[in-house]
């Protein structure tokens, strides 16, 4: 009995670790069609991608208060929402983490940064985590540049911003800028996937 | 009488001992470097841990990697730790943090520039995720990755699986 019960833990644990890491790598792919979702921004309102009637595509952001990599990106993601918005690819971002985790992450202090960085873009929360998770989202920050298509919202990049978080090396490359000035240009970006580095998004416990 | 003084010479010692760990210096080390100590290392097993002071879990973790280091003393293993913090930050975060948890092993702050281009260097199979594990054994021709946290037992196993 007591050794069955052992089988059927290890079973268990066997299969749980399985599963879990097989949800850990789904998510989109580039060319996947993005779902819309419905969430609430720091405004209280609740907001969706199809009230962008004007939008030809959006910059999702994962991100969050807390994350040294998330704060180094700020300012270049106010940056990109300031070059964009205006021409048809506005900044969308979502704070995905589990505020128990870090309560610098909470709703309230979310909107407190929205308010005091003056931010251009809505900065919505992600309570129950399903978007991250539909997305596929790992860390802060992780973008997904979406390309308004007939059949929907197309994945058109994924990853990093840029390859220097740290904003120190000259010869930084940007990823996420001339992956727009291609789409803007009707072509496909150069470099459509990099590696998005930043601190692990902090999954509920029940997850 | 003599031995309150043997006692208080005793206590000056692991004072200045103590004090000596602590003042562990941080200097920054490229990936091309860390490849020339692997090369050069003969039969040395190198666990590499890549963390961050940020990093919740690498920092959970650590004390595990000292300990490998110390226990295993006597092998050919070399354990050293290389933080991905913000270079600005080594003399007002990762020093101070060297200092206040007494890290012993090895300790180095990464010196590259692209993060994209590093994190590929280090492993493809590095998502860019911490912490993240290199062990490598030259000699043996031998290079794992493991992007996951250890505890001890993990650790000490994973070690004796590239001896």
């Amino acid at each position: 009995m007591k050794n069955n019960n052992l089988k059927l833990s290890a079973f268990l644990f066997f299969f749980l670790a399985v599963t879990s890491f097989s949800k850990a790598q789904k998510g989109y792919q580039v060319g996947d069609l993005a779902s819309d979702f419905n969430l609430k921004n720091v405004n209280e309102k609740m907001l969706s991608l199809e009230k962008y009637k004007q939008a030809k595509g959006f910059i999702i952001v994962f991100t969050c208060n807390h994350c040294p990599y998330a704060k180094a990106y700020e300012s270049r993601i106010m940056a990109l929402d300031v070059e964009y918005a205006a021409k048809g690819y506005p900044v969308i971002a979502i704070n995905p983490n589990d505020p128990k985790a870090y309560p610098e992450d909470s709703f309230e202090n979310m909107q407190k940064r929205a308010k005091e960085k003056q931010y251009t873009f809505p900065y919505l929360i992600d309570e129950t985590q399903s978007v991250a998770k539909a997305y596929g989202a790992r860390v802060t920050p992780h973008v997904y540049l979406l390309k308004k298509t007939d059949k929907g919202l197309e994945v058109a990049y994924i990853g990093a911003i840029d390859n220097d978080t740290e904003n120190v090396n000259p010869e930084r490359i940007a990823y996420v800028a001339p992956a727009i000035e291609a789409l803007l240009a009707d072509k496909s970006p150069g470099i459509v996937q990099t590696k998005a580095i930043g601190c692990s998004i902090k999954w509920k416990e029940s997850y | 009488m003599n031995i309150k003084i043997k006692a208080i010479l005793f206590l000056i010692c692991i004072f200045f001992s103590v004090k000596g760990l602590m003042a562990q210096k941080v200097k920054l080390l490229s990936l091309s470097q860390l490849e020339k100590r692997f090369a050069e290392g003969r039969d040395t097993v190198f666990v590499v841990n890549f963390w961050a002071t940020w990093c919740g879990p690498c920092v959970k973790e650590i004390p595990n990697f000292d300990k490998l280091q110390i226990l295993y003393s006597n092998s050919p293993l070399k354990v050293i730790l290389i933080s991905v913090d913000f270079k600005s930050k080594l003399e007002k975060v990762v020093v101070p943090f060297v200092k206040r948890n007494q890290i012993k092993s090895e300790i180095y702050l990464l010196n590259e520039q692209s993060e994209q281009d590093y994190i590929d260097r280090v492993s493809k199979q590095w998502s860019g995720s911490l912490p993240a594990t290199l062990i490598v054994n030259h000699q043996k021709g031998l290079r794992n990755f493991y992007e996951q946290e250890f505890n001890y037992e993990q650790l000490e196993k994973t070690y004796i699986n590239n001896h």
